[in-house]
């Protein structure tokens, strides 16, 4: 039996390819179409051939379990997630304009803290963020730009609209999973690809590479460029070692580096001591440097931030880009993009309560059966409470921790994640809740993926779409319909 | 190009070569004990004896060195850190880290490799199925060795490759060399009976060199052909000083090389040197012996120069 679209129904929630049953949105008419063709065991057939395409590329991530890490291949679903081109160009303007305003942000954070004077932040929430780095203050990063790239969590909630959920501007990752699933979809599926404008992602890699390479303090010198990773048992090490062979970059950990008298770093290579330019770092803050940061890391390099300091290194991103990583900070970035640049936020925050104010806090309380509160420094789907669905001694536990620490906690209202068709565990065509990544570069210019990471909570119902706690992926297709394919 | 990159690559070559020396080892041997008369006694001892894995195959199996046990432990047991999945294992985790270095399709092959050799042998391996198990782990070793040659360029990276291939199959070669010498070599040069014929045919088929032997010496299988052929050929890929020459070659473009290549140059002239009649006769066990210490050194020369840099500053 080929999918009957009539007979998909994703309820109250917004679908990212349905519109009502049986009627696709514009940009997804074709691939429904071309979906309906495939019998239920042609459906099956490529599925598997995904599966094993992503299982013989060695796509994997690793899980931490109590017998050790485990390499598991990346779940995908291969039914793609469609947003037309035109909304796509109005999402990339708010994200721009956004990480613009965090840089500038972080920037006065170091220097001036303009922002504070002006009364626009609360000075006690900078004091007591775990992401301030006083190591940083009156640092001058190449450009003045300290969060180089970011990864920006949008949500859809029941009006259609895309809503930002976090930025991350520590070590985002997932950007790698993104361009696999591309390349898993064109053996998929071929033939959409050829009837389709489909925009491509593949830019990424030479994106990033151009922007490390510009930060080079040696700019006259061919630069050298190294990612720096924890190692292979990291979970994002897949990813580290891919976009290093993407961009044709060293991939180094902490023990391959030295920083030695002269306040420069060099790697071991089987030359002798080669001195590195920028460093693309997917090593937390605090393991950065055992001199400066934890003395006991040793997947960091003893030194690194006196040569980033002396100015002898770049780093990406910059040591106390994290400061507005924080779910309290991420607040207040409306207030920042009226600050600092003088313009209305393009795309909005969910509605969010900072417990650190006195009303906000009491409301939080009052209401926890109806939010979701989170830790502010938590990332990965962590220490949270999901109110509608705890019990009343799980809120209660939660509203004590609440009351001991509320700088600690911010809490929204329940968004309706939007959904999109997805195979489930019969082989049938089901919604499933998703959200997306896209990843914005910030150098000279700034650069947004196309589309970005989409991931899908597996479970019916579920809202949680980490991979750590069985989230999938899916392909995103930024399709133009204005435009038409020789053929097509 | 980094020195933990380098180590890690020249690992992962030693051990993709180590799985396919076992597996032809096996093989040939399997063959040996149909060939040879019932009166003959050849267990699976030697293949334990070849691996240097007495120890550890006593603290498995005990003194119980039959074919079942012995197969077990040298394809399938990864309790046996020498052994061929073991080895698949350790070349998979070894590129795992430098995948950015090798084409894509090299990692794929190995990953794949070791996910098909672990789930082929999940408990063990039937008679019947082992001789296409070992055939298809043969080819595809092979097939990541010819994907590498006319795929990954071939700069610093490749050498490192190719070193560690060669010193394996050096190391390889001087230990079936030196076991079967033992067990074969029966100071009768002259006397030539047929079945030992066949064990040294045997030799040059664990080597893979039967054929070119056939073509390239054109006279009978004779126990002292044999080693002067495998010992000193200059074009046999898996004649020692062939091996010794690869490794050399590879040196030459790679830098700081001046202790690394002393000591290969010494080891060349050893082998070159070498009187095969009279080592076919007696002290063919002490030269192999020597050679294996050789090739230690020469390892230890090569971790010192490239690989350990300068790790205590």
């Amino acid at each position: 039996m080929p999918i009957d679209w009539k007979q998909y129904d994703p309820g109250k929630f917004y679908d990212e390819l349905i519109s009502s049953p049986g009627h696709p949105r514009a940009a997804a008419r074709e691939l429904c179409k071309r979906l309906r063709q495939l019998s239920d065991e042609e459906l099956m057939e490529r599925r598997d051939a995904a599966e094993l395409a992503i299982l013989v590329m060695g796509i994997t991530f690793t899980v931490y379990t109590e017998g050790g890490s485990i390499d598991r291949a990346w779940p995908f679903d291969i039914i793609p997630r469609i947003i037309p081109a035109r909304e796509w160009q109005k999402t990339e303007a708010g994200l721009a304009q956004r990480v613009q305003a965090l840089n500038l942000f972080i920037n006065d954070i170091y220097h001036e803290q303009r922002i504070v004077k002006d009364k626009v932040f609360p000075e006690e929430i900078l004091k007591t963020s775990g992401n301030f780095r006083a190591e940083c203050v009156g640092v001058e990063p190449p450009l003045g730009i300290w969060a180089h790239i970011c990864g920006s969590d949008l949500i859809r909630d029941n009006d259609g609209r895309f809503y930002v959920l976090e930025d991350n501007l520590r070590v985002p990752s997932g950007v790698s999973y993104m361009l696999e699933n591309r390349h898993v979809m064109k053996r998929t599926f071929p033939e959409i690809f050829e009837h389709q404008n489909i925009l491509p992602v593949d830019d990424y890699p030479a994106q990033l590479f151009d922007m490390l390479a510009s930060m080079s303090p040696r700019p006259q010198d061919y630069p050298v460029v190294t990612v720096l990773t924890p190692g292979i048992y990291n979970s994002a090490y897949f990813e580290h070692a891919y976009l290093a062979q993407q961009m044709g970059a060293e991939l180094v950990e902490g023990r391959d580096l030295v920083v030695t008298e002269d306040d420069c770093v060099y790697m071991r290579t089987v030359e002798g001591l080669t001195r590195v330019d920028v460093i693309y770092r997917r090593i937390d803050d605090l393991f950065l440097d055992p001199e400066v940061f934890n003395p006991d890391s040793v997947l960091g390099v003893p030194g690194l931030m006196r040569a980033w300091r002396a100015g002898n290194v770049a780093l990406a991103n910059a040591p106390g880009a994290g400061v507005a990583d924080d779910k309290v900070v991420y607040a207040y970035v409306p207030d920042m993009i009226r600050y600092y640049l003088d313009q209305e936020p393009i795309l909005d925050n969910v509605p969010t309560y900072v417990c650190h104010d006195e009303k906000q806090c009491e409301y939080v309380l009052d209401n926890l059966d109806k939010l979701v509160v989170k830790p502010a420094n938590e990332s990965g789907g962590y220490g949270m409470l999901m109110g509608p669905q705890a019990s009343r001694k799980e809120r209660e536990d939660f509203a004590e921790q609440i009351r001991r620490n509320p700088r600690n906690f911010i809490a929204q209202p329940l968004i309706q994640l939007s959904t999109t068709p997805t195979i489930d565990g019969h082989g049938k065509v089901a919604p499933r809740h998703v959200d997306l990544r896209p990843f914005i570069l910030s150098g000279q210019e700034t650069n947004i993926t196309t589309g970005g990471l989409t991931r899908v909570a597996l479970k019916s119902g579920s809202y949680v779409v980490n991979s750590s706690q069985g989230g999938g992926s899916k392909d995103t297709w930024i399709v133009d319909t204005a435009k038409k394919t020789i053929g097509g | 190009m980094l020195s933990r990159v380098a180590e890690s690559l020249y690992w992962t070559a030693r051990y993709m070569e180590r799985a396919e020396d076992l597996a032809r080892l096996v093989n040939v041997h399997s063959n040996l004990i149909m060939d040879l008369p019932r009166s003959v006694e050849l267990g699976w001892e030697p293949l334990i004896a070849i691996t240097g894995s007495e120890a550890p195959f006593a603290k498995l199996f005990g003194d119980e060195m039959d074919e079942r046990n012995v197969t077990r432990f040298i394809i399938a047991d990864r309790r046996n850190p020498g052994s061929i999945l073991s080895a698949l294992f350790m070349a998979r985790e070894n590129l795992r880290s430098t995948r950015d270095l090798v084409p894509r399709e090299g990692w794929e092959q190995v990953n794949d490799l070791y996910l098909h050799a672990r789930q082929e042998l999940k408990g063990g391996i039937a008679k019947r199925k082992r001789y296409d198990f070992l055939r298809g782990v043969i080819q595809r070793c092979q097939q990541l060795t010819g994907l590498l040659a006319g795929t990954m360029s071939h700069d610093e990276a490749y050498e490192f490759i190719r070193i560690g291939r060669n010193l394996e199959r050096a190391d390889m070669g001087t230990r079936i060399l030196d076991v079967r010498s033992e067990d074969l070599l029966p100071h009768r040069a002259e006397d030539l009976t047929p079945f030992e014929n066949i064990q040294w045919m045997s030799v040059l088929k664990s080597l893979t060199a039967y054929q070119m032997y056939r073509r390239n010496v054109r006279v009978r299988v004779r126990g002292s052909d044999v080693l002067r052929y495998l010992l000193q050929d200059p074009k046999l890929p898996r004649a020692l000083l062939h091996c010794m020459s690869e490794v050399e070659a590879c040196l030459h473009d790679l830098p700081r090389n001046d202790g690394p290549l002393r000591s290969v140059t010494r080891m060349k002239r050893r082998i070159q040197e070498a009187n095969v009649p009279e080592l076919a006769e007696s002290g063919l066990h002490e030269f192999l012996d020597d050679l294996q210490v050789e090739l230690s050194r020469l390892h230890a020369e090569i971790a010192n120069t490239y690989f350990l840099l300068d790790r205590a500053a």
